[in-house]
């Protein structure tokens, strides 16, 4: 368990958090503008990442590539949204959460149908396919690294936004949507502006992650527990907390997954430590959330309502 | 009446059908029914949380798996060699997971009361994997001597199903329920009349979780078989969109939820193996449509 | 129209539908009908598709008949949950009257639903999954395989890293039955040290990134993983980025197939697995099945589809050998147990728990002159090799 070893594990825990800060991010803001739970969110992520598989290669050009894929899931996402998910804005969470699920299940088997029931995988460009060496003599992967300095750059960007004139009108609408609409702001066609935004999050996310993890069918679940996680710990609405969030996550599941093994071992003997481990590092996020939830019902970066 | 009358009619139509399938030569409608009838009976617990209380629960399957978890570990075991013995145990198991859960999840409201209920059914799930003394992710069966005919489950079955329905409705139009419809509709004024609404509400957590081990318990003798996938998130969330479809605070709703979401299964996993689309779709028109679900519909108006 | 009358509408319409799905279901059944249960929805999809177009290759090749009896094949879908394989394998069983059950991905699904069959006069053929209960103390007269007991495999793969030389081993699989059975299984036959396990999350990990700079520290002389399917491909993409193929050799047990072969095959190439069939093996059957196979569905079929090939053939012989008559139980199983029919494998029999003895090959990675990824046979790693648990079985004949 050496420094070297410990620092390239914060290092993989932040890169884990940054990928979900970047689906988070547009689930927070969809979440916090439109008092709107968007299960299907997670599938946005998933259809980026097959848009660049497929976009990818016939472009041959990675970023190009990926470009195109956030377009497209953007303009899925927009179609969607006008055709459907906007009945749904005043309804019951409980009912947008039904009508999202339906929505999950028929985007899982509409990319079934198109691509196949086998797993994708991405190539990352070549340019980035080594290491690179850090100090402490750790070799990390540049695509890993680039992935990191694309999420940190999102969230400044982000911060930056948050400060515009249309920033400023999202973060009006999340505080109280009615007044706005009075003083002449089309609430409508601002809700779709963060829709399009929170989908083109999601496809970037799923854009960049196609090259470490296998893309396939369902790939958008697993994450999006993950990811309300973030956002309710964060504070529904508030993209700050859903990047310090999203870190604490990440950074939970890694060393997690890497320490408690050990950690464990000191305490009971071998098999029954390397089976233990990833169980209770498996559920060690959920357990942090219950308490932190249990204590501070709203969340860490909003104040009670 | 209207309502009761709907009730009656399937309970009749049940009452009559599992008899005749057994004794007909059908002995997998009989298994579907059963099935479907122990699914009823979760739904009638979750809706006493998610339907008349407003509360969101999306860890139900997490109480489902702990009957039926302990229903098949002392049937295994043979702690006590009666099969009653072992459903009292489950169904008292269902109530003290859902209690604590309840206790700690209640503090809570609105997406956080989701995830919360989330978590805590991940954790039993994952605790359900860890379990290697009794199958780990493989599951555990029950050995074929310790499980009742198919004619005593279903009998069992639909016994449940009646008292579940029966408890349900006594409580919903009891004072005690009316009284967790009004802090549905507004806490803040329940409060401000001096009830105390975290402990009510604890108390339908209870019963909820109650009526899945009972279910869950069953479920494990019916099949004979337990795995943890039984806790695992989508299921919670099948349950939830299945309330939501038959009706969620309708005493018939669980029942018509249950009765479509099988037929369904049944069906359109026959014709294609691309019967999610169609599955999906029916989901989202239920919630675009939605207001009350089937029973809204099969009623003829809104309650 | 007013709620009564729709409640009777409704009753109505619930009755008439649920009568005339059994008719309609009853009406269909000739000849003789076979279940065929594995994963066609989610993740673990194209494995299911793979299995159903071999079994189906392997009817057209019979022209759709056993013993002069036509044959009705029903494949349902098991969502790799075990309750659902359960329910389908009884609708099999008590709805289509299948006389035979195949399929069956997962140790799981196949654990739950057996009984359904196997204690109602159905024969069941295991076509992939192989957990040590059925082949040991719970084995049945009803059951059989047409793959391998979950042990073999790795162990096989153990003996390879122990002539191979390697000292010690890193260890990786999901923390879950299969992935723990496979670990018993390589340490039944690596004699050397386990530096050490790392058992990663079950069901979905996003990341492996934690694990690889372990490794990575541990230096180890080389690496073992069990990663089926997607996971596999998952694994190794990020086993290259990490900079770790070429420096620690990697091998493998169930984690290259012919379904992610082509998309993993530059990161994998070189690396060895072994496994109980092979694309080239070279006898007469594998080379029209693989032949045929490729012709039809344009690619070359994977593990799985071979063992639901020769599942359909194993079937076939048994009921050409009581002439289409499958109502003799004794007679059906007497004729399974010989296992007269010509294997992809190069021919196979049974041991007395009716699990195959077979040879277990070593196989690497190629690439070949059309560019496409293969791999090759290199060297029979087991003759006839009897899996572990055979002698717990009390069953003699």
């Amino acid at each position: 368990m050496t420094a070297a070893l410990l620092a390239e594990q914060l290092l993989n825990g932040a890169q884990l958090g940054v990928l979900l800060f970047l689906i988070a991010a547009g689930l927070t803001l969809v979440f916090g503008v439109m008092d709107f739970v968007n299960v299907a969110h997670g599938s946005l992520y998933m259809l980026g990442a097959y848009f660049a598989v497929t976009l990818v290669g016939r472009t041959g050009s990675f970023p190009l590539g990926v470009a195109l894929a956030v377009a497209a899931t953007v303009v899925v996402a927009v179609t969607v949204e006008r055709l459907l998910l906007r009945h749904l804005y005043r309804r019951s969470h409980l009912e947008q959460v039904l009508g999202t699920f339906g929505l999950v299940m028929i985007a899982n088997e509409a990319v079934r149908i198109v691509w196949g029931p086998a797993g994708l995988t991405l190539a990352p460009p070549h340019a980035l396919a080594g290491q690179v060496s850090l100090p402490f003599g750790i070799e990390y992967p540049a695509y890993r690294l680039i992935l990191l300095v694309a999420g940190v750059a999102v969230a400044v960007l982000l911060a930056g936004f948050g400060r515009t004139r249309a920033g400023m009108r999202i973060r009006a609408a999340a505080t109280d949507a009615t007044t706005l609409q009075a003083l002449g702001v089309n609430v409508g066609a601002l809700a779709t502006g963060v829709f399009a935004l929170g989908a083109a999050l999601a496809g970037l996310a799923g854009g960049l992650a196609a090259p470490i993890v296998s893309v396939k069918v369902g790939m958008g679940e697993s994450i999006l527990i993950l990811t309300f996680v973030v956002i309710v710990v964060g504070g529904v609405g508030s993209v700050r907390g859903a990047f310090l969030a999203a870190l604490a996550v990440g950074l939970i599941d890694t060393l997690g997954r890497a320490y408690l093994p050990d950690v464990l071992r000191h305490v009971t003997n071998d098999a029954a430590a390397s089976a233990l481990g990833p169980a209770i590092s498996a559920v060690l996020i959920y357990v942090a959330m219950a308490a932190l939830l249990a204590a501070r019902p709203q969340g860490l970066f909003t104040r009670g309502q | 009446m209207s309502r009761i009358a709907i009730v009656a009619a399937l309970l009749g139509l049940l009452a009559v059908a599992g008899p005749l399938a057994i004794w007909g030569g059908q002995p997998y409608l009989a298994f579907v029914l059963t099935r479907l009838m122990l699914l009823a009976v979760a739904g009638v617990g979750l809706n006493l949380v998610l339907g008349y209380c407003g509360l969101a629960s999306f860890g139900h399957a997490a109480f489902i798996g702990v009957g039926a978890y302990v229903a098949a570990i002392a049937a295994t075991e043979a702690f006590t060699g009666s099969v009653w013995a072992d459903l009292a145990a489950a169904t008292a198991a269902g109530a003290i997971a859902a209690a604590m859960v309840g206790a700690i999840s209640l503090r809570t409201r609105g997406i956080a009361f989701i995830l919360i209920t989330l978590a805590f059914g991940q954790m039993a799930y994952y605790a359900a994997i860890s379990l290697e003394r009794y199958g780990g992710d493989d599951g555990m069966r029950i050995p074929a001597a310790a499980l009742p005919a198919d004619l005593t489950l279903y009998g069992l079955a639909f016994a449940l199903l009646a008292v579940a329905l029966f408890v349900s409705h006594q409580i919903v139009h009891s004072p005690y329920g009316t009284i967790l419809q009004g802090a549905a509709a507004n806490e803040r004024r329940m409060t401000a009349l001096g009830i105390p609404v975290g402990r009510y509400r604890l108390a339908a957590y209870a019963v909820s979780g109650a009526l899945c081990g009972a279910a869950g318990a069953l479920q494990a003798v019916h099949d004979g078989y337990v795995s943890p996938g039984l806790m695992a998130w989508p299921r919670s969330a099948e349950l939830v969109a299945m309330v939501l479809v038959g009706g969620a605070a309708t005493t018939s709703g669980p029942l018509l939820g249950a009765l479509a979401f099988t037929a369904l299964d049944e069906v359109l996993s026959g014709w294609t193996d691309h019967w999610r689309i169609a599955f999906g779709v029916l989901l989202v028109a239920a919630a675009l449509i939605g207001r009350g679900g089937l029973a809204a519909f099969v009623a003829g108006r809104r309650e | 129209m007013n709620a009564r009358a729709r409640i009777g509408l409704i009753v109505l319409v619930v009755i008439a539908v649920a009568m005339g799905w059994n008719l309609g279901r009853q009406g269909k059944i000739e000849g003789i009908a076979i279940g065929f249960v594995s994963t066609f929805s989610g993740g673990s999809a194209a494995i299911g598709q793979d299995m159903k177009d071999a079994f189906e290759l392997a009817l057209d090749g019979m022209g759709r008949k056993m013993g002069g009896q036509v044959i009705t094949v029903v494949y349902e879908d098991d969502a790799q949950d075990p309750a659902v394989g359960l329910q389908k394998t009884q609708r099999l069983v008590q709805q289509e009257h299948a006389k035979f059950v195949t399929g069956f991905i997962w140790s799981n699904v196949l654990l739950a639903s057996a009984p359904a069959a196997v204690d109602n006069n159905v024969f069941l053929v295991s076509a992939n999954a192989g957990p040590a209960e059925l082949a040991g103390a719970q084995c049945k007269a009803n059951f059989f395989s047409t793959s391998w007991q979950n042990d073999q495999t790795p162990m096989a793969m153990g003996d390879v890293l122990n002539r191979t030389g390697v000292k010690n081993l890193y260890v990786l699989a999901p923390n879950y039955a299969a992935g723990k059975n496979m670990i018993t299984g390589l340490q039944r036959g690596f004699k050397g040290t386990v530096v050490a396990t790392d058992l990663t999350q079950f069901p979905e990990q996003l990341d492996f990134s934690a694990e690889l700079a372990k490794i990575r520290a541990a230096n180890p002389e080389a690496v073992w993983v069990f990663f089926p399917g997607n996971y596999g491909t998952q694994f190794f993409t990020q086993y290259a980025a990490a900079g770790l193929l070429g420096k620690i050799p990697l091998y493998s047990t169930f984690s290259i197939d012919a379904l992610n072969l082509q998309q993993i095959g530059p990161l994998v190439t070189g690396s060895r697995f072994t496994q109980s069939w092979a694309a080239d093996l070279d006898n007469p059957a594998n080379a029209k099945f693989v032949a045929d196979f490729r012709a039809k569905f344009g690619r070359t079929p994977s593990f799985y589809a071979a063992q639901a090939y020769d599942s359909a053939l194993l079937i076939r012989s048994a009921v050409e050998a009581v002439k289409g008559d499958v109502t003799n139980m004794d007679a059906v199983r007497a004729a399974l147990r010989k296992a007269a029919f010509p294997s992809v494998r190069g021919g196979f029999k049974f041991g007395q728990n009716h699990l195959p003895i077979q040879n277990f090959y070593l196989n690497e990675v190629v690439k070949g002159t059309d560019g496409k990824f293969a791999s090759k046979v290199v060297e029979t790693v087991y003759r006839d090799n009897v899996d572990p648990y055979a002698g717990d079985c009390p069953m003699h004949w």
